[in-house]
């Protein structure tokens, strides 16, 4: 059970002066229940690789398995695909179309032509899985705020039970306490379900206190492919590629270079802080 | 899927045709269109074919591209084609059932066919060599002397190129809608009419949100800016002719020329 890209390609405009080469020979294997960061700077490639993962665009060559099928196979249900591998685009209360928000996260499981108590079932269940009141169910989507809005989405995405959730920038535009409670939703989310979650971000900090594996992205390739840890060991390239890593990362650097001996690798803030207190021969 | 469409759009390069002055281009739009209805013989349609040929050449701009422009017109070019082969009275040449094909029928058909084919081709040039703003920048010089009889040119010319600047926007944002509700599994190929109409609703109705919002966006930010419509407003960069574009409408002017010595000699 897992995603494997195979030698993908793929050229936007192909065949016209404008070609650009968004995507350069990607081999990637992501198994199931990994929590997965995928990094670039605008322009690397990042929402163009996603969209390939549920069959939205298809490869100019090179081929994607799921569960070891070739999703572009002639007979491949790639509805079905889509229900499996749920994508949540950028900015996606753009895309909030019903009268109410419940109805409007119905629209995903009906779409799957299941039973409409099911339908409701999984709507209910997933409007409570981003943390929507009950209070908000029969307003219009258009009356929320823009971080309830994005729930509601994302809800509608989750509603049809996706067992990879690819979230494309969840948090552009929120208030950093909007950013934080969708990232911890989302967290909570993996830690319960098991699924898979890639969360694809241009911010480290974002990234680094959530997922496991971390895939940097460069100009339609891919540039590392490993833990947090080892990733921001490479701080000076990631910065040449117009990425950084995360805050806590550049103070253990410096305190290192000032003379106290802590291991530079931790990544988020609470690695940190033990690395620093063993540091000072204290413990909490 | 969409971006296929060419017609209308730029194609960026660095030719003769694409420096010329928009005025030019628009005037030789026009008296290209109009020479294709002056001419009825076939020199007359070689020397069209020559000019347009040479002028796409001068432009850089790949003969792919035009034809596949052409593609969203193959359409309304084959009604016309069969209309005009069966329905024209004369000399019957062929005849099977109740169609008749006649001479003249196959005279106009293949003429008609020509001529929209050209039409549409020698538009598409110069709406692929002209940027939408430069377009209409030569549409309100060119249209200036109407002001004296009170029509709105700057208005006009304002909201054509706004109405062209949000083409391209509302394209993509169609297309990140139309994934982003396939991504849910909406479906908007299969099924009869009324089920493809009902399929366009999770479509049109955020397309219509940001459609709206934009315009608001845009109007708002146009406010904060001081913009107040025409009367003594100067252009950062305004339109005045060069040594190519004289030259321009001379070439214009000798094929303008040509073409009604032709209508009139044969």
């Amino acid at each position: 059970m897992s995603i494997i890209l195979d030698h993908v390609n793929y050229v936007y405009g192909e065949d016209t002066a404008l070609a650009v080469h968004a995507l350069k020979d990607i081999n990637l294997v992501i198994p199931d229940g990994q929590f997965i960061g995928l990094i670039g700077h605008t322009g690397s490639g990042k929402s163009t690789l996603v969209q390939h993962l549920n069959g939205l665009i298809r490869p100019t060559s090179g081929a994607i398995y799921y569960n070891g099928e070739d999703i572009h196979e002639k007979d491949y249900d790639r509805k079905q695909l889509r229900s499996k591998v749920g994508l949540v685009f950028q900015y996606p209360e753009h895309q909030l179309f019903e009268i109410d928000v419940f109805k409007d996260v119905c629209f995903g499981p009906k779409n799957l032509g299941l039973p409409q108590k099911e339908i409701e079932l999984r709507a209910y269940a997933a409007l409570k899985q981003v943390g929507l009141e009950d209070e908000y169910f029969y307003q219009s989507p258009f009356d929320l705020s823009g971080g309830q809005k994005r729930r509601v989405a994302i809800a509608g995405v989750l509603a049809m039970k996706p067992e990879v959730l690819v979230l494309d920038e969840p948090t552009a535009g929120l208030d950093p306490k909007g950013r934080d409670e969708i990232l911890d939703q989302i967290a909570k989310l993996k830690e319960e379900t098991g699924i898979t979650v890639i969360l694809v971000s241009h911010s480290m900090e974002d990234v680094a206190k959530y997922v496991e594996r971390i895939i940097v992205m460069n100009r339609g390739s891919v540039l590392y492919d490993d833990t947090p840890r080892e990733v921001f060991k490479h701080v000076e390239e990631l910065e040449q590629v117009g990425l950084a890593a995360p805050q806590v990362t550049y103070i253990m650097r410096a305190l290192s270079k000032r003379g106290m001996p802590v291991d530079t690798s931790a990544t988020t803030i609470a690695e940190a802080s033990q690395e620093i207190l063993k540091a000072l021969h204290r413990t909490v | 899927m969409i971006r296929d469409i060419t017609l209308g759009q730029y194609y960026q390069a660095d030719s003769v045709i694409h420096r010329l002055d928009p005025r030019v281009k628009l005037v030789a739009t026009i008296g290209f269109i109009i020479s294709l209805f002056v001419v009825d013989s076939w020199v007359g349609y070689v020397v069209a074919a020559l000019f347009l040929v040479c002028m796409i050449k001068l432009s850089k701009v790949p003969f792919r591209y035009m034809v596949k422009g052409m593609r969203a017109i193959v359409f309304i070019l084959l009604i016309t084609v069969v209309f005009n082969l069966f329905l024209t009275p004369g000399e019957p040449l062929v005849s099977v059932w109740k169609l008749t094909i006649t001479k003249e029928g196959m005279r106009t058909a293949v003429m008609m066919a020509v001529r929209l084919s050209f039409l549409i081709v020698g538009s598409s040039l110069m709406t692929l060599t002209t940027t939408p703003n430069s377009l209409t920048d030569g549409m309100e010089k060119l249209m200036k002397p109407l002001k004296y009889v009170k029509v709105p040119v700057h208005e006009i010319a304002m909201m054509m190129s706004i109405a062209l600047r949000f083409i391209p926007i509302l394209l993509e944002e169609t297309d990140k809608i139309m994934k982003a509700q396939i991504a849910r599994g909406a479906d908007f190929e299969s099924g009869n009419l009324i089920k493809k109409a009902k399929a366009m609703v999770p479509l049109l109705v955020p397309l219509f949100i940001s459609a709206f919002r934009r315009a608001n966006d845009l109007a708002m930010a146009m406010e904060a800016r001081c913009y107040r419509g025409g009367e003594h407003r100067t252009k950062m960069k305004p339109l005045c002719y060069h040594g190519a574009d004289r030259i321009a409408y001379g070439v214009l002017l000798v094929y303008f020329a040509g073409c009604v010595a032709i209508r009139i000699m044969l």
